[in-house]
């Protein structure tokens, strides 16, 4: 990582005696080493003592100690109550709305992540070579990335897609009546779907710098054996791409298993209607801090963690089997 | 949730830098030569327009409603309206219904203001130590770092709220700020130490002969040189901060302290259908900083670049 040799500090200051017998050249090169080793350590756990402090009082901590309340009944006002497995008890076998919970978030995440994937690496498929306003085309499709997680955003979309919104507008041009999208219980989840397919932009710049990457050549190879567009797609393009095509996986997975505003402002915060988009983190919310079922709440914090952990993980384990690195060539 | 960093940062030395030219170009699809490259073009910018034009719609239209009167809000698919008024703005600035958006703005910003000038400071220091010294479970405390990276918050939620109940900061901004300045956002610590690592270390070598200390080095060389990735990571806690919803709503009760997003949130649980025009003409207002700090930090990103006198 550091290029800089401990010993060339040393060795620069002490060449010049000559007549320095060379043992002790070297002592006193090696005691220079160790104090400046001495001193990157200091200077080191110095530079690191706020990231240590937020680490231990911020992230740790209140890990153990939320593993501890997923074992108890907690409403904040009386000490923690040990119930032993109680909570996850509730949970797996009494709890249908946590079932409803666990359904609305795996669909959300089976629509919206293809989807998105699709979408941002069609566009910059489209985009990379040769394309005029590049540059303004992907600012511009970038922008809903960066505001899509606003309550501003997602109170508009309750609106266009509300009973009198832009959305029924359009489709009454054409003859179509509907009612409230979001009104809808097996409608509601999925503006809530579009609304992070929207934000696809953010994936789609991390597609584009890996398509630059990928060397002429390769194409030009593919071509000459007579390769046509589709499976210089399928052999060329897609393989290079699929360390990316798993990096953006991971992220919008983590994110659409996190997501919250959307959800909690589109349905009012209330996951409704009837629990159609109650999200896991509506439900955790609603549960630890509405009716102050805190230790339910860290029982259901660790089972998404504890899901997520083997998710990733499998992700990763089966990305031997579809991610390419290149080192094979 | 939290909008991921993952704007291209660029490195401080472009590698392969762009297309050399004079070679041909071989799209990617229909590559047959029969069709013309000018049709090719024609389609493939309609393809852009369209696209763009259904996505950013809402937006437009959003824009619009805020300029007309109340009653005719919900009327038209159009962008403008018969008469345009500013009437929104103001009833939405001034507080007409208890919600004072000059107040929640000012708040939104305090909050985000301290978050940028925390992560910042926090994290470059330990992305120093991680990217340049050596010490002692450098190893085991780096994996801690990529370990809480895909950490999900919902883990620490609940006992932090706790937490900062205990030490009785809730209804002070202290619960959203203080974390920020600790460096709890492993996502900027890996950015940054991503950046500096690819920084020559040449230049530390040439400042600790010239005298530098590691603190020295840390002002004089390494920050300066890093401002692409400290443009990329104040965008990225500006727009994470600004956007956040859950935070504030947990610890902000008072609607004097409300941030912006907790304001707009208020006008659809409180009010019905009249009030829609103030609600646009604030959303639209609570969306100018986020796109404006973009188009700036995209200049400095750039600048960052052209200055760090590395080419």
């Amino acid at each position: 990582m550091r290029q800089h040799d401990p010993g060339a500090a040393g060795t620069q200051v002490t060449a010049g005696p000559p007549a320095t017998p060379r043992d002790r050249r070297d002592r006193s090169r090696d005691r220079r080493a160790g104090r400046r080793a001495a001193a990157d350590n200091r200077a080191a756990y110095a530079f690191l003592t706020p990231w240590l402090i937020g680490m231990l009082v911020f992230t740790i901590g209140p890990m153990l100690f939320s593993l501890y309340l997923a074992f108890t009944r907690y409403d904040l006002s009386s000490a923690p109550e040990w119930v032993g497995l109680a909570n996850f008890e509730r949970m797996f076998t009494t709890d249908p709305r946590y079932f409803d919970s666990v359904k609305v978030t795996l669909t959300y995440v089976a629509w919206s992540v293809p989807l998105l994937l699709a979408v941002s690496l069609g566009l910059a498929l489209l985009l990379n070579r040769g394309m005029r306003f590049l540059t303004g085309y992907r600012a511009l499709f970038y922008m809903p990335s960066l505001i899509g997680g606003s309550v501003a955003v997602a109170a508009l979309w309750r609106q266009i897609f509300g009973e009198e919104g832009i959305v029924n507008k359009a489709l009454a041009l054409v003859g179509i009546e509907h009612t409230s999208w979001v009104g809808d219980p097996n409608s509601a989840l999925h503006t809530i779907v579009i609304l992070q397919v929207w934000t696809f932009g953010s994936a789609m710049v991390i597609f584009l710098a890996g398509l630059r990457q990928i060397p002429r050549e390769l194409y030009d190879a593919a071509s000459v054996d007579g390769a046509g567009a589709l499976r210089r797609f399928r052999s060329v393009t897609l393989p290079m791409l699929s360390p990316l095509v798993l990096f953006n996986l991971l992220l919008s997975v983590v994110n659409a298993f996190q997501a919250f505003t959307s959800a909690y402002v589109v349905s009012n915060g209330t996951g409704g209607p009837s629990d159609s988009t109650l999200f896991y983190t509506l439900y955790l919310y609603e549960q630890g801090f509405a009716q102050l079922n805190m230790g339910y709440a860290a029982a259901m914090a660790w089972v998404l963690v504890l899901g997520l952990a083997l998710f990733t993980g499998f992700l990763f384990l089966s990305s031997r089997y579809w991610v390419h690195y290149g080192d094979e060539r | 949730m939290s909008a991921h960093a993952t704007a291209p940062v660029r490195g401080p030395r472009q590698v392969g830098g762009p297309r050399r030219p004079g070679r041909p170009r071989r799209p990617l699809f229909g590559n047959r030569p029969t069709r013309s490259p000018l049709l090719r073009a024609l389609v493939k910018h309609s393809v852009m327009i369209i696209t763009l034009t259904l996505m950013l719609y809402p937006l437009l239209w959003m824009f619009g409603a805020s300029l007309r009167p109340d009653n005719q809000v919900f009327t038209t698919l159009g962008l403008w309206g018969s008469d345009l008024t500013l009437d929104n703005y103001a009833a939405g600035w001034s507080g007409g219904d208890q919600l004072n958006f000059s107040r929640f703005f000012l708040n939104s910003l305090t909050i985000t203001v301290l978050s940028i000038v925390g992560n910042l400071l926090a994290c470059a220091l330990t992305a120093y130590a991680f990217a340049r010294l050596e010490f002692r479970f450098k190893k085991t405390l780096f994996a801690l770092v990529i370990g809480t990276l895909l950490l999900p918050y919902h883990v620490t939620l609940v006992p932090q709220y706790i937490l900062f109940n205990q030490l009785g900061w809730v209804n002070t901004i202290l619960p959203l700020v203080v974390p920020k300045f600790l460096a709890t956002d492993a996502f900027f610590i890996f950015l940054m130490v991503q950046f500096i690592r690819a920084l020559p270390s040449s230049l530390d070598d040439a400042a600790r002969i010239d005298g530098c200390g590691h603190w020295g080095i840390f002002w004089r060389v390494v920050m300066p040189l890093s401002i692409p990735a400290l443009g990329t990571s104040a965008l990225f806690t500006f727009i994470n901060t600004w956007n956040d919803f859950l935070g504030p709503m947990l610890y902000l009760t008072e609607p004097d302290s409300w941030t912006v997003s907790q304001g707009l949130a208020s006008f659809l649980d409180a009010t019905g259908q009249s009030a829609y025009g103030s609600l646009f003409a604030m959303s639209t207002l609570s969306l100018v900083p986020v796109l404006g700090f973009f188009v700036a930090a995209q200049k400095l990103l750039v600048e960052g670049i052209a200055t760090s006198g590395l080419k």
